[in-house]
């Protein structure tokens, strides 16, 4: 495996041309929206960037690449080319991205590659997705239709199952071998472990949801104690409903711009500064028990006598995070290095996971990253009690736990948000500046799909 | 031909095209969107192909892996080639107890299981084989599930030819 990111990806992706974000724009997600049809929402999404950037014609897209997740909820096939129709930019280049809940972070990086190989100097980012056409447990059977369908789905075709399926190892690994390790009760250190985590992922349930009070995207903003989360209803154990993202309709674009031309749109584009993607298997059964691919600021003997990655922890997002953080020059404590992050929280537990596989913390750390106050806003309160907060605030929109999870939208939703932020744009799209980052050079943006089968993480930054 | 019926609710106009196959919605903007009942069915013709042995395994009572030709990786659960060296792999018989590595219960699920919940999750591992099989975990309540349980591989008497057809329990708990 890999250790040093300078051995790495090095700098075989490193652009021919820089990449820049001029202009983006969101649908307010919400759980239906009768009244558009994906080709609407797209539009919507897509006037308001083309407003918010009024040297932007439609002329000069060159190109676009328009991602959605399911053919079963779209139950349209080639929905993208109807996409492109209906925005007026026929007969110009165009596919359709698909990767699963990744689809949205893939369909930015397809964007990129477009216009960083010198193909397009102006490229449309756009994607949808219409949940809300068949009711909630039919929709889960067709998220679950992304998981191996000889093997998996008919056990129990859950994605939420499989979710708790690897943070129970999670916690078995890292909460029942730290915190409990003097119980010698087995049955009881596993009991007093589980509770302790689900503990510390209402945290973060609490953090989103009282973020999402200050987006008016979002569609889940609350106000909770951890005391709501943990007596909520159980979905999957030990995932109760307020620590499970939503199924939702919406649609969000992105236009990326060469450096050429950037400048013409808008005096502060944000540049694309790193991408990366990683894949693992698609059943979890068939994860390798190995060795942990290090960041170069960790150690082997950090990881004595951990199998990796297991069911507990995400090779691809970590491989993502290797890829993208050498193209963007990151060597040392991404925590220092980055203004924030806006990740995929399908579910408390995995943005948890996930802060281990982005190198925020050691793997085995996570759950003491939350209680610290690392990914908290330093200016919002929660009615918490915490030590420090705000090292590098973990999805201050309110992430896919309180924003939803149109799942083509989803990425591009992140894009979006973490633009504003780099444009210190957020009042003027949020009405209030409660979410704006201070001053922030680098946001980092990730994606995933399957039992963490795709991943992708992209880096921008404000241009200096 | 009466105009369908309105509805201010969402889930009121949801309920009404079940009966009647169509509604009209009143959205809060003014507009009335007409939204009707769309039906789909579908029947696969779905061959097992590199996979089959291990349906029919099940339907003998026997657990297949397998193991690479090459690498000797074992595999808890059955593939053609090895994801390490992609060489060709042999069938392996797997031994019918194992612990388990990982486990949920599930009080929802997709609408095709729904009728089923509460049931339990498990990723079982055997002594002995690089990679883990997700099963059910039967006669047993959430409370008493630990990760490190023994557990037996036990086999429907009416195979539906579904890797459901094994499912496992509690090691000592049934006569079998």
């Amino acid at each position: 495996m890999a250790t040093w990111i300078d051995d790495y990806a090095g700098m075989k992706n490193q652009s021919k041309r820089n990449v820049y974000v001029v202009s983006g724009g969101v649908t307010k997600f919400a759980k239906a929206h009768p009244s558009m049809d994906f080709r609407l929402m797209v539009k919507k999404a897509f006037d308001y960037a083309m407003k918010d950037c009024p040297k932007l014609r439609l002329k000069d897209i060159d190109s676009s690449r328009i991602s959605y997740f399911s053919d079963h909820f779209a139950r349209q096939l080639k929905a993208a080319s109807m996409v492109q129709d209906y925005l007026g930019l026929n007969p110009k280049d165009s596919r359709r991205i698909e990767w699963g809940g990744a689809t949205g972070g893939q369909c930015i990086q397809a964007g990129w590659e477009t216009v960083a190989s010198g193909r397009s100097d102006l490229c449309l980012v756009a994607g949808f997705e219409t949940m809300s056409r068949v009711e909630t447990w039919k929709g889960n059977e067709f998220i679950a239709l992304a998981s191996d369908t000889n093997f998996d789905y008919p056990v129990g075709g859950f994605y939420t199952g499989y979710y708790a399926l690897m943070v129970q190892r999670h916690i078995y690994e890292f909460m029942r071998k730290t915190r409990f390790a003097k119980i010698k009760d087995e049955k009881k250190a596993q009991d007093l472990a589980i509770k302790e985590a689900m503990r510390i992922m209402a945290l973060v349930s609490v953090k989103n949801h009282t973020n999402a009070l200050h987006n008016p995207y979002s569609q889940y903003p609350m106000k909770l104690t951890v005391e709501d989360v943990l007596k909520s209803e159980m979905i999957s154990y030990p995932l109760n409903r307020p620590c499970i993202c939503t199924m939702s309709d919406g649609a969000a674009v992105m236009f990326l711009a060469s450096e050429d031309v950037a400048y013409n749109y808008t005096k502060n584009p944000v540049l694309i500064s790193g991408v990366g993607c990683g894949t693992d298997t698609m059943r979890l059964s068939d994860r390798p028990h190995g060795e942990v691919m290090l960041l170069p600021w960790e150690k082997k003997r950090d990881y004595k006598g951990l199998r990796y990655p297991g069911v507990h922890s995400f090779r691809a997002g970590r491989q993502a995070a290797l890829e993208a953080y050498s193209h963007a020059g990151i060597k040392k404590d991404p925590k220092k290095e980055l203004s924030f992050i806006e990740l995929h929280d399908a579910y408390a537990s995995s943005e948890i996971q996930t802060y281990e596989d982005l190198g925020l913390c050691k793997y085995g750390e996570g759950y003491d990253f939350v209680e610290a106050g690392h990914p908290f806003l330093k200016n919002i309160d929660y009615g918490l009690d915490l030590q420090t907060s705000g090292t590098v605030p973990v999805n201050p929109s309110g992430g896919l736990i309180a924003c939803g999870h149109p799942v083509g939208a989803t990425g591009i939703m992140q894009g979006v948000f973490a633009f504003w932020q780099l444009q210190n744009s957020i009042k003027k799209h949020f009405g209030n500046s409660k979410l704006q980052i201070k001053n922030p050079k680098r946001g980092l943006i990730h994606s995933h799909a399957g039992t963490g089968s795709s991943v992708t993480v992209t880096i921008l930054e404000a241009a200096s | 031909m009466p105009s369908p019926k309105k509805f201010k609710k969402f889930r009121d106009v949801m309920d009404e095209i079940k009966k009647s196959g169509a509604a009209i919605y009143l959205d809060p903007a003014g507009a009335e969107d007409l939204v009707v009942l769309s039906k789909y069915e579908i029947n696969y013709i779905h061959s097992y192909a590199e996979d089959s042995k291990f349906f029919l395994g099940l339907t003998n009572g026997k657990l297949l892996g397998s193991v690479c030709k090459k690498c000797k990786r074992k595999y808890g659960t059955p593939r053609g080639h090895c994801m390490e060296c992609g060489s060709a792999t042999d069938w392996l018989e797997l031994p019918l107890v194992g612990k388990v590595h990982s486990w949920t219960t599930c009080y929802f699920g997709s609408e095709e299981f729904l009728k089923e919940t509460p049931f339990n999750l498990a990723v079982v591992e055997f002594e002995g084989i690089d990679t883990l099989f997700l099963s059910r975990l039967k006669g047993v309540k959430q409370q008493d599930i630990y990760t490190g349980m023994k557990v037996r591989a036990n086999f429907r008497e009416d195979p539906k030819f579904l890797v459901s057809d094994v499912y496992f329990t509690p090691e000592g708990m049934v006569e079998n």
